[in-house]
């Protein structure tokens, strides 16, 4: 799986997402500068984590007008798998590449802390190694993760199984107390109509090794390459 | 000018009569206003040292593995595999005090700034901090203004946040403790010191332009607070974390470019110092273009631009054949740099603006010239201790102890802050000890700041020993062996008597802990004039320290691991209640004798845990500190979500000591019952006493027929909000 991490002026999760893909999964790896806009060469573009500009304005409003966000635009469309993490995630939602916003945690504050995810549908390119209702064990870390649209495309969402992860309790149940930034209906991770477009706010590349406390989040990155395994891109 | 000078300009530089004649015979002349202005910066306290610096000396500097030692950047220290753990911690109370999220913001923004000038990537975050209590005053507004600007930082700039403390007494009352520490690593080959020592080089001022924020900083840092203080905003700076982690990136690129001689970070005293500091360290003298400096507003005067304390910019010494290249990575990083000056060979400092001399100072006297203040100490005398009250109910003081905001868990506070980022967090915060991985090896660093106010004000030098051992202790109870210190000495205002006894007695202390742990004092920083209307703030040493783990898959636990393993108290307990947090909760004052530190007992203890810990023999350890035994066994209980049964446990103290005094030198560790008779051989051989505690398991927490209280209830109490 020849992936590429994109890496904005103010992204800090390029290394970790290359540490669990490149080290812990052993598949070819490269930084992709936000100035860059060939992308022929890459089967996988993840958008990592961090501050893309600083975010003091909408976190990745700056970020979708770079050279490399219309890159990914055009290789989103022909196929190739895009993963958004965080601050990625935010990115996609201001590319248009997914729906809805993310807004500031329902707490007022940035969460740092491990949750708990239930999967939704395991038909997305980045969970084709999961089951639907199996709990995954991810950190999240944001300040502006509480997910929300307008019914009608939430609706949509659900309609077209577009909905991958929401946060629920240890056991798989979908509560409030297990809602960590007041996100519409739990969601914590949606994909495109496609399903080869997945953002999610949870650090997948945080969750890769027992010793840092968990490793369910290869699953995520182990689900891409299989995918690319499946069909033919 | 006359010989002598009007008292309020001098008093706007904070310098006295005294120190204006020592500059007047040194330039055979009177400073300009601009002169004045870079003297009285350096010369502050906060940059000169000038009332602590003949006590520092005490401080062990030095050790086969220190590979930099105080008056750079950071200090440094050799872990193997060629790699080299860079750290320091300073203090920001005094902008804290005024603006409390862009102080404590900066206060980290220039702490990492120090590591990575060193050429370190920094890997980790940990601060100290002190307040008033919650429900007095502006303390709570100060709290979450210092805890958001601390994440606010930390947490764009994408450097974890592992560790820390916080304490809250009224003594800290509209006078916060922010002090940030830092840790980088960085390949030995690769570390660099601001040192410019080759004539000819260039000055280049990259990052953030340069505005009027935070001019007199450093002044303002070393003077006493007052109603008016808070018309001093102007002097807090405002970060731009996003511009620093661009700052960061490039110059590790740099770092790895030839012909670069130098990297040094603006802080207090903004470009003087820096470009004094680096030529002075060199040997060189420094021409500076004050004109060339890229600015925020117009009119700004050549003073002001070179009081400034804007932050997020650095200077870079490079060679003229390397200006080309250094700025191919500045360009990159789409950051500005601006050529404000060179090298020279003359000793001096030249400031032109437009071409004129606006200032011409030699650096030995700007950096170094100093007479150094050695005001009155007065020590007080130590009260007898307190009448101890006997416990009715111990179970409810258990309750209300453990949901104290001295003990209560700090998660509401930590994880509002990023403390995973970079994928090496092994062991985070809310335990004794943070543990990161050194990336490529499989050795941890174990982190840790301490600093019992409480034992200081009772008995500075006490209190600093017991400081230093708690923080050795925190680093053992992981299973990694203490190497270096560093450390910020928060303390009052100097000049009256007790306050300048106070920091006597705790660097005298410091020095001895220091020496009987052969650990070296790598970095530091000194805080003084803590001083808010004529209250003083307890004395405040923090000891930051760093451990090494050689073995990541040997590391210890806090919490209880399995069902069934047995609990054990290494140490000696003794009749101390002075000081402890269970007499603060029944409203008696802080007197008497705080609990003493034997150094010897204390080697003895950590000696005879790390041997342990090596051999697989423990589950979990646990250092016993505030709040005391009882205490951190439900810690330990709550960390590993298992119940604990003790039958009745009492010691040669009475019940209040054993359950809730807080005696030095203890741990608490749990063992699997087969390997008990190797504990005992281990403890016998080191020496350390030996306490059966009660079993792991259960659903309650249960000491004797004193306590029964379910794990649920325990740890409603003890996550009680802030």
């Amino acid at each position: 799986m020849r992936t590429g991490i994109v890496v904005f002026p103010g992204t800090w999760s390029d290394r970790d997402c290359a540490h669990a893909v490149g080290e812990i999964l052993g598949e070819p790896v490269r930084y992709v500068d936000h100035r860059e806009r060939d992308l022929h060469d890459l089967d996988l573009v993840i958008l990592p984590g961090g501050f893309s500009y600083g975010d003091y304005l909408r976190c990745g409003a700056l970020a979708r007008f770079t050279a490399v966000m219309e890159a990914v635009s055009d290789f989103a469309n022909r196929g190739g798998l895009v993963l958004g993490i965080c601050n990625g995630f935010q990115i996609l939602q201001e590319a248009r590449l997914l729906p809805g916003a993310l807004l500031r945690n329902a707490s007022c504050e940035f969460r740092c802390e491990w949750v708990h995810l239930r999967v939704e549908q395991s038909d997305s390119a980045f969970t084709l190694d999961s089951r639907p209702g199996q709990v995954l064990r991810i950190p999240i870390s944001h300040g502006e993760g509480n997910f929300f649209a307008d019914p009608h495309t939430l609706e949509s969402l659900e309609r077209d199984g577009r909905v991958v992860f929401r946060y629920c309790a240890p056991d798989g149940r979908v509560t409030a107390a297990a809602n960590p930034n007041g996100s519409l209906r739990n969601i914590a991770g949606i994909s495109n109509a496609r399903g080869n477009v997945v953002g999610m706010m949870p650090h997948p590349e945080r969750a890769c090794e027992a010793l840092l406390g968990g490793d369910d989040g290869l699953a995520v990155f182990r689900s891409a390459i299989h995918a690319l395994a499946r069909v033919p891109v | 000018m006359a010989a002598t000078i009007g008292r309020l300009a001098l008093a706007a530089v904070a310098l006295n009569q005294d120190e204006y004649r020592g500059i007047r015979r040194a330039l055979g002349r009177d400073p300009n206003e601009l002169e004045l202005g870079m003297l009285g910066a350096l010369w502050s306290e906060h940059c000169s040292y000038k009332t602590s610096k003949s006590l520092l000396r005490q401080l062990p500097t030095e050790g086969p593995y220190v590979l930099q030692g105080p008056g750079e950047n950071a200090g440094a220290v050799d872990i193997g595999d060629g790699l080299a753990v860079v750290f320091k911690i300073e203090s920001h109370n005094h902008p804290s005090a005024i603006e409390p999220y862009q102080g404590a913001a900066t206060g980290v923004g220039g702490i990492l700034r120090d590591v990575f000038a060193m050429g370190a990537r920094p890997i980790a975050i940990l601060n100290a901090l002190r307040f008033g209590p919650l429900e007095g005053g502006r303390n709570r507004h100060l709290f979450q203004g210092v805890v958001a600007g601390i994440g606010g930082y930390g947490n764009c700039f994408g450097c974890p946040t592992v560790g820390g403390e916080v304490y809250f007494d009224s003594g800290y009352d509209d006078n916060p403790i922010v002090n940030a520490m830092c840790v980088g690593l960085v390949a030995h080959q690769r570390l660099r010191h601001a040192k410019a020592d080759r004539t000819g080089d260039v000055v280049l001022l990259v990052g953030a332009d340069t505005g009027r924020d935070g001019i007199h900083g450093a002044t303002f840092a070393s003077v006493e607070m007052d109603e008016r203080s808070a018309s001093r905003r102007p002097a807090v700076q405002v970060g731009n974390p996003f511009l620093e982690k661009l700052l960061c990136e490039a110059c590790l690129q740099l770092n790895e470019l030839d012909g670069v001689t130098a990297i040094q970070d603006l802080g207090a005293a903004g470009l003087t110092s820096a470009a004094s500091e680096l030529a002075h360290r060199g040997g060189r003298g420094i021409d500076v273009d004050v004109d060339r400096v890229s600015r925020r507003e117009l009119g700004m005067s050549a003073y002001e631009v070179m009081l400034s304390e804007s932050q997020e910019r650095m200077l870079v010494v490079v060679r003229p054949e390397a200006e080309t290249a250094a700025r191919q990575i500045f360009d990159h990083f789409e950051l500005h740099a601006d050529r404000v000056g060179n090298i020279t060979s003359t000793g001096r400092i030249r400031i032109r603006d437009a071409g004129a001399v606006a200032a011409d100072l030699p650096l030995k006297t700007l950096v170094d010239g100093v007479p150094l203040r050695s005001p009155a100490a007065a020590f007080g005398d130590k009260p007898p201790s307190p009448v101890l009250p006997s416990i009715e109910e111990p179970e409810a003081v258990l309750l209300d102890l453990i949901a104290r905001p001295n003990l209560r868990s700090r998660r509401p506070i930590y994880r509002t802050y990023d403390h995973q980022v970079q994928d090496n967090t092994v062991i985070g915060p809310g335990f004794d000890a943070a543990l990161l991985r050194v990336p490529g090896t499989h050795k941890a660093l174990a982190l840790t700041t301490d600093g019992n106010p409480w034992y200081v004000a009772l008995d500075p030098y006490e209190g600093t020993k017991a400081a230093v051992a708690e923080a050795a202790r925190n680093i053992t109870c992981t299973g990694a062996r203490p190497i270096a210190v560093t450390n910020c000495l928060n303390f009052g205002n100097p000049e009256r008597p007790w306050v300048f006894g106070q920091l006597q007695e705790s660097v005298r202390g410091l020095a001895d802990a220091c020496r009987a742990f052969d650990l070296p004092v790598v970095s530091g920083n000194v805080s003084l004039y803590n001083e808010t209307s004529e209250r003083n703030i307890p004395p405040t040493p923090v000891i930051g320290m760093v451990g090494l783990l050689d073995d990541l898959s040997a590391r210890c636990p806090a919490g209880f691991q399995e069902d069934g393993d047995l609990v054990f108290l290494l140490g000696e307990t003794h009749e101390e209640l002075a000081g402890s947090e269970y007499l603060r909760m029944l409203g008696a004052r802080v007197e008497g004798r705080p609990p003493m530190v034997s150094l010897e007992m204390e080697r003895r203890l950590q000696a005879g845990l790390l041997d342990s810990i090596g051999r697989g023999v423990l589950r979990c350890a646990h250092d016993v500190a505030e709040g005391g035994l009882l205490i951190a066994l439900a810690e330990s209980a709550l960390f590993g979500g298992r119940g604990l049964r003790c039958p009745s446990i009492v010691g040669h103290v009475s019940r209040e000591a054993f359950y809730f005094g807080e005696s030095q030198g203890r741990v608490i560790v749990s063992v699997a019952p087969r390997r008990v008779p190797e504990l005992q051989k281990l403890m016998a051989h080191h020496h350390v006493p030996l306490y059966a505690i009660g079993v792991v398991g259960g659903e309650d927490f249960q000491v004797g027929s004193d306590i029964r209280v379910p794990l649920d209830t325990l740890r409603a109490a003890w996550e009680t909000p802030f």
